[in-house]
């Protein structure tokens, strides 16, 4: 399996050093014949490829295996227990599945608490993270192509980074009292930093000879942007848009658990906490882990489109 | 356009790389500038291109000073690997230049194609430029210089990562826009035979620091030139000699021959 993860990187080695020749040539043809297995091929890269798409599903089949196995594990645990507090992940699972996801088929199988709870938390948290997002990467980009605003900001961005976010909850709910507002302003405040930061960073970094070409093929300041400076940055601005959308879902969860608030995951998750529900609570937090985990791939999913054809930039 | 360098100096802090630099550079002429490794060749073009301010004298271009980069200008940059642009093809990183000419997509793109046939990369526009070989590259960055038909031309090296026959291809070929655009050209080589072969004009610099002319050859070889026959004529022999002497003579400790690949 290592040997497989070892190949992957040095064929994206190969695509980062690839710009004076020569050199990558040797780092693959390393990575592949460790690889080893099977068939000599033709030594084109297509063998390289198919091989290292073999041991990609390998690697997907491994992940999966320790995932069912850490299940198993908790639920003959559980099993055996027998403790009311920690009902095994079967139960929760089909909890999960009565309480949100077996409603009408013309509903997709949401269920009016579903309706009720887990649309509005995930509508705040798109609200959110796309303020952030877009507010991010469009700082980012004024504060990062000029030194002078990046030298001047950076202390600001430092400091306000700094702060760990849920602290400023209380403030949002001073300044604009408890509700969807309140929720969305703090999500997207919290999780407005790692972009900007990232999204300057990645700018600032912009290879200077692409700057100069920019300037002796006159391109107009938006083509600059366009085809220059956002795809420089992409994948910094990536790995900042990963932060946020983690951050997203902490401040949506922790903005609901305020008292007052009428709806959301996070409001399912202390309501039924006072009537000592556990099943709900550990279903809710199972269904936050589904969340994360599914929001994340789709981010790593974008992220592979767009950015993995310009790896290159080195 | 007319070139002229004013007693033209520059440095990078308290180095002095360049100084004392008078040049004058008729419209329509390819000027081969040669000298040793770090003497301040690319610095050079970087000034004439307006990318860097010149610390001392001045560049003018038919008359008006350079203050920043020039109009119709095209630069194929010594590290061509790192000057195109990774996300996209390679035809859209030639058709770049065309993109201030307001020209339609489409036309763009088909001249962008024309253009990449002439340096035999026919087939190649679609892939990345991360896909190609160095001089395969290199060749892109040739091809996105020549595609606006600039009247200025600066060429640091460009063909550096070539072979024998390519090389000579492409030598042609700059010989051929040459006569066919009429462009001034400003043409940056350590390679001894291959400037004589280009220029209309042979410029060696002494080595640095303070880097300066110490020959400035006019090379009186007829317009038509051919790979076999020119390099055979006497007078070829006897150019290549000239300008081996003073890069010979300009370098302090004169190892062997020059080095065309860095
Ligand atoms: N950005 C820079 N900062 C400081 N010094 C520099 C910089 N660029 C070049 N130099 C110095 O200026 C001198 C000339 O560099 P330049 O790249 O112009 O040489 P060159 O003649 O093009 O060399 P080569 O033939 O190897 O390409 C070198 O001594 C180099 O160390
Ligand atoms: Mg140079």
């Amino acid at each position: 399996m290592d040997t497989g993860a070892a190949g992957g990187a040095g064929g994206c080695g190969a695509a980062v050093n690839g710009t004076r020749g020569g050199g990558p040539k040797p780092a693959t043809a390393a990575a592949r014949s460790r690889s080893g297995g099977g068939g000599g091929g033709g030594g084109a890269p297509r063998g390289g490829a198919t091989k290292g798409a073999g041991s990609a599903w390998r690697h997907l089949l491994l992940r999966l295996a320790v995932l069912v196995l850490v299940f198993a594990v908790w639920q003959l645990a559980a099993e055996a227990h027998g403790s009311v507090y920690f009902p095994p992940p079967g139960r929760i699972a089909h909890h999960m599945y009565e309480l949100w996801f077996s409603g009408p088929v013309r509903r997709v199988f949401l269920t009016d608490a579903a309706v009720a709870d887990v649309l509005p938390s995930l509508g705040r948290m798109a609200a959110g993270f796309g303020m952030a997002a877009v507010a991010g990467i469009a700082l980012g980009v004024a504060v990062g192509r000029s030194r002078r605003a990046y030298a001047l900001c950076n202390p600001v961005l430092q400091f306000a980074r700094a702060v760990p976010p849920p602290a400023l909850v209380p403030v949002f709910v001073v300044v604009l009292d408890l509700g969807t507002q309140m929720q969305i302003a703090s999500i997207a405040f919290s999780a407005v930093w790692p972009v900007l930061i990232n999204t300057a960073e990645g700018v600032r970094n912009t290879d200077p000879l692409r700057l100069d070409v920019a300037a002796v093929l006159r391109l107009h300041p938006v083509e600059r942007l366009w085809l220059l400076l956002l795809p420089s940055a992409l994948p910094r601005i990536f790995a900042g848009l990963r932060l946020s959308l983690s951050l997203s879902l902490i401040l949506m969860v922790f903005s609901e658990l305020l008292p007052g608030s009428a709806n959301g995951i996070g409001f399912t998750l202390t309501d039924a906490q006072s009537r000592s529900d556990l099943p709900t609570v550990w279903a809710a937090l199972l269904l936050l882990g589904i969340l994360g985990y599914l929001l994340n791939t789709a981010l790593l999913a974008a992220e592979r489109r767009l950015v993995g054809r310009g790896r290159s930039t080195a | 356009m007319t070139l002229r360098l004013d007693s033209l100096g520059q440095r990078y802090g308290e180095q002095v790389v360049l100084h004392g630099i008078d040049l004058t550079v008729p419209d329509g002429q390819l000027l081969c500038v040669v000298g040793p490794s770090g003497c301040g060749k690319s610095t050079l073009l970087r000034t004439v291109a307006g990318l860097q301010p010149a610390y001392e004298g001045s560049v003018s271009i038919d008359g008006t000073p350079v203050t920043g980069v020039p109009d119709q200008l095209a630069v194929v940059f010594q590290d061509y690997g790192r000057s195109l642009f990774p996300w996209l093809t390679v035809r859209d990183n030639v058709a770049l230049p065309l993109r201030r000419r307001g020209l339609p997509r489409a036309e763009r793109r088909e001249q962008a194609e024309r253009i990449l046939e002439r340096v035999g990369l026919e087939g190649a526009g679609r892939r990345h430029p991360w896909q190609l070989s160095g001089g395969m590259q290199q060749r892109v960055a040739i091809a996105r210089a020549l595609v606006c038909h600039p009247s200025l031309l600066l060429m640091d090296e460009p063909f550096g990562s070539l072979d024998a026959q390519t090389r000579e291809d492409l030598e042609d070929l700059l010989l051929e826009v040459h006569r066919s655009d009429g462009a001034t050209i400003v043409f940056v080589t350590h390679d001894i035979d291959e400037s004589v072969y280009v220029a209309d004009r042979v410029v060696v610099l002494s080595p640095g620091p303070a880097s300066h002319p110490v020959l400035d050859l006019p090379v009186t070889l007829p317009a038509e030139r051919d790979q076999i026959t020119t390099r055979g004529l006497p007078e070829f022999v006897a150019l290549r000699a000239e300008v081996g002497r003073a890069v010979r003579g300009s370098e302090p400790k004169a190892p062997a021959h020059p080095d065309p690949r860095p």
